[in-house]
């Protein structure tokens, strides 16, 4: 588990670290959601045929995922937030199962989850979060926004706070978290099966399950990530509560 | 786990993903929910116009039926005037024949006593005539008074016994 990252300095700047591989791993999510649905999406017909459909069904899902958290008049400005959140959380998440690239040398990985980077977990995360606040402060105004850390009763203003800090962490260590563990274990039992023929026929099978749980942690955190997101949301520009 | 702290990713994360928001939203999710927005309305519309026919036909048939009723009791009118009519008309023909009748035969009496009249006229005259001829044939038998009176009376009998 002597793992390094491809870590470099700009302008020779120590403060100016920068992982390769995580600006590798976003560049190609993000690549891969934006020309699988740019190419699922270039006969749009009214009556809707193949990938159509499909993406059709991804919005709906979407759609049913923000009308559960809040009024669907509010709602409707973060469908392409959600949408954009879960394709690309879910393709990160998917980007480590087949395989993990690392350098024969000195272990330097270079292909694996971006998702399983606490810092770029950590960092969607906050985004989603800050994304909350800008939206309750654009919808309700700020007068309204303040008020709401005193509802229902004043005294629980340090623990509303608390809990803006506390949502932040959970929401990026949990996907961080599933992420990370579903990485190591694989690199575990792909390293004791590469170790010696027996080995390898013994962990082959454990393997494939957890690739399978694998997909299946990954869809989940994916699915989560954006259901939460919608959640806080609607925490923040809701006003019946 | 962490070898140093590469903030510079979280920045890029954030830049790339408003990019791929952006990006999406223009050339791939955009486009497909205009398409939904305007299906969902179409469908709507679809709706709302099948209604719209709909009641429309409803109000058409009740206006046929109606229709029909109007025109089922005009027909019922027009066939009973007619049969008052015809009635009225049969029995002015009848009245009509009867009067002609009566007066056909009225004529007819009138022409039969006429006849009658003119015959007895030439009845008489002739019995004048053939009274003149017997008293000419009298006259050259100088018969005698009693003879001449026998005569007479046997003559107007035969001739009255004719009449």
């Amino acid at each position: 588990m002597d793992q390094h990252y491809p870590i470099i300095h700009l302008f020779d700047n120590p403060n100016l670290a920068v992982n390769l591989s995580n600006i590798l791993m976003i560049t190609v999510s993000m690549l891969i959601v934006f020309l699988v649905t740019f190419f699922m999406s270039r006969t749009i017909k009214m009556y809707p045929t193949g990938a159509q459909n499909a993406l059709e069904f991804l919005v709906q899902f979407i759609k049913n995922i923000i009308s559960s958290t809040m009024d669907w008049e509010k709602g409707k400005n973060f469908v392409m937030l959600a949408l954009t959140l879960i394709l690309y959380v879910f393709v990160a998440n998917m980007a480590g199962i087949p395989f993990e690239l690392a350098t024969k040398a000195d272990h330097t990985v270079w292909w694996r989850s971006p998702t399983a980077d606490p810092i770029l977990a950590l960092s969607l995360a906050i985004m989603a979060i800050a994304l909350t606040h800008i939206y309750g402060v654009k919808m309700k105004g700020a007068k309204e926004y303040g008020r709401d850390y005193f509802k229902p009763v004043p005294f629980l203003f340090p623990f509303k706070l608390i809990e803006e800090f506390s949502n932040t962490l959970t929401l990026g260590m949990r996907l961080f978290g599933n992420i990370f563990a579903k990485e190591v274990l694989m690199v575990l039992l792909v390293s004791l099966g590469t170790s010696s023929l027996l080995w390898g026929a013994v962990s082959f099978l454990p393997l494939i399950v957890w690739q399978g749980f694998g997909i299946f942690i990954g869809s989940l955190q994916a699915f989560i990530f954006a259901m939460l997101t919608m959640v806080y949301m609607s925490h923040k520009v809701s006003e019946d509560h | 786990m962490i070898q140093e702290f590469t903030w510079l990713d979280a920045i890029y994360q954030l830049a790339a993903f408003s990019v791929l928001l952006l990006v999406l939203k223009k050339y791939a999710f955009g486009p497909i929910m205009d398409m939904m927005a305007k299906r969902e309305k179409h469908v709507a519309d679809q709706i709302s116009s099948a209604e719209k026919n709909r009641e429309e036909a409803e109000k058409y048939l009740t206006e046929q039926r109606e229709a029909i009723q109007e025109a089922r009791n005009e027909a019922n009118v027009i066939v009973d005037n007619a049969k008052k009519m015809s009635n009225q008309q049969a029995s002015e023909i009848l009245d009509k024949a009867r009067k002609e009748s009566e007066r056909l035969k009225e004529t007819a009496l009138v022409e039969i006593n006429t006849e009658k009249e003119r015959a007895v006229a030439a009845l008489r005259e002739q019995v004048a005539t053939l009274s003149v001829l017997v008293a000419s044939k009298v006259i050259e038998k100088e018969l005698d008074d009693q003879e001449q009176e026998r005569l007479i009376q046997e003559t107007l009998r035969e001739v009255g016994g004719n009449l």
